[in-house]
């Protein structure tokens, strides 16, 4: 360790870069265990809707949840305020 | 009835093969009868770390397709004779593996074999998987690095949904973590995932933290197993982890930094 060293204060951490790793980690986890066919039913769900709606991209959200044996589908679509 | 080790990481270049040689070396030296298998298909490798390539000559696939019986496949290493090695076939590609044929051999080897050790190739296809299919233990190894950590989470999930133990209900494969090339003063910089970002993230049972070290390069270019060099911190590190795996209790080792004397810390050695 150099002389130098003692003055850099601007010490870096990897806790912040653990955090990040653990989100993605648990995402992908949870991601893991859902049925292939949910981007699917995303889309074409996002396509009937549309027929009617004016929504974006990310008007649906999809989740699958297993609880024991009981699997949930949760759908949350969001509709734009009427003006 | 023999216990099987997955030795696996999703990830390449974090040390498998290296891992594998050692373990199966350390059980061997201590009087268990040891078999380590390549199923790096087409990319065979474990026959140079073991340094017996020149006494290869039938192989793992010529054992499933019935060209040669096991016995005439397992090469008896010259240093242990309770170790014996397997070899990948260099030519054929990964689909020569089949279920049927690996699940036959390592029935075959359980009945006199202590433990069997199988060296996973990288990345998830045929080999990889059909190497953690039939395994009561799986070594998972990390390298200290955010693609490696993810990459082992990868492989937990096909731990946990993909063997022989999970499709028949049985109790899962026991999962350890095995954090290789560990560089304590690159973490204290903050250069490098720590041990605890690490675990935090997998959740695993650290089995042994191996340090960055020379001695493994050396190692391999010598075809020699680095278990042997019992005067390296690599050598040491995987001796623990073979002792705690069989169930002695030893402090972790190679997670501080080393404390340096004056002299070294004025002329920066190493």
């Amino acid at each position: 360790m150099s002389l130098l060293d003692y003055f850099r204060s601007s010490k870096t951490n990897t806790a912040s870069l653990a955090k990040e790793l653990q989100i993605l980690v648990a995402h992908e986890r949870a991601s893991r265990n859902q049925p292939s066919y949910l981007p699917e039913l995303q889309q074409e769900l996002l396509a009937v809707i549309r027929k009617y709606v004016n929504v974006g991209q990310d008007a649906i959200t999809v989740n699958f949840e297993q609880d024991g044996n009981q699997e949930t589908l949760e759908l949350n679509i969001v509709l734009p305020d009427e003006r | 009835m023999a216990r099987i080790i997955v030795v696996t990481s999703g990830k390449g270049g974090v040390g498998k093969t290296t891992t594998s040689a050692a373990i199966a070396m350390g059980l061997a030296k201590r009087g268990h009868k040891t078999a380590v298998i390549d199923f790096d298909v087409g990319l065979r490798n474990l026959d140079l770390i073991m340094g017996c390539e020149r006494r290869v000559v039938y192989d793992l696939v010529n054992v499933i397709n019935n060209e040669a019986t096991l016995n005439q496949a397992l090469i008896r290493d010259k240093r242990c004779d309770q170790l014996f090695i397997l070899p990948a076939s260099q030519t054929r590609d990964k689909d020569a593996l089949t279920t049927e044929g690996v699940g036959k051999i390592l029935e075959e080897l359980s009945k006199d074999f202590k433990y069997i050790v199988c060296d996973s190739p990288a990345g998830i296809e045929r080999g990889a998987t059909l190497a953690m299919y039939f395994a009561d233990d799986a070594f998972v190894v990390t390298n200290p690095e955010v693609s490696s950590v993810r990459d082992s989470d990868r492989m937990l999930g096909i731990l946990s949904s993909k063997s022989r133990r999970a499709e028949n209900g049985e109790e899962p494969i026991k999962e350890y973590l095995l954090l290789s090339r560990y560089s304590p003063d690159r973490v204290k910089l903050g250069e490098m995932l720590s041990v605890d970002d690490v675990q935090e993230i997998l959740s695993l049972h650290l089995l042994g933290v191996i340090p960055e070290s020379k001695s493994v390069l050396n190692a391999s270019n010598s075809g020699t197993p680095v278990i042997l060099d019992e005067q390296s911190d690599a050598g040491q590190a995987y001796a623990d982890i073979v002792a705690r795996y069989l169930g002695e209790t030893k402090p972790h080792r190679f997670i501080e930094e080393e404390k340096k004397g004056l002299l070294s810390k004025l002329f920066g050695s190493k």
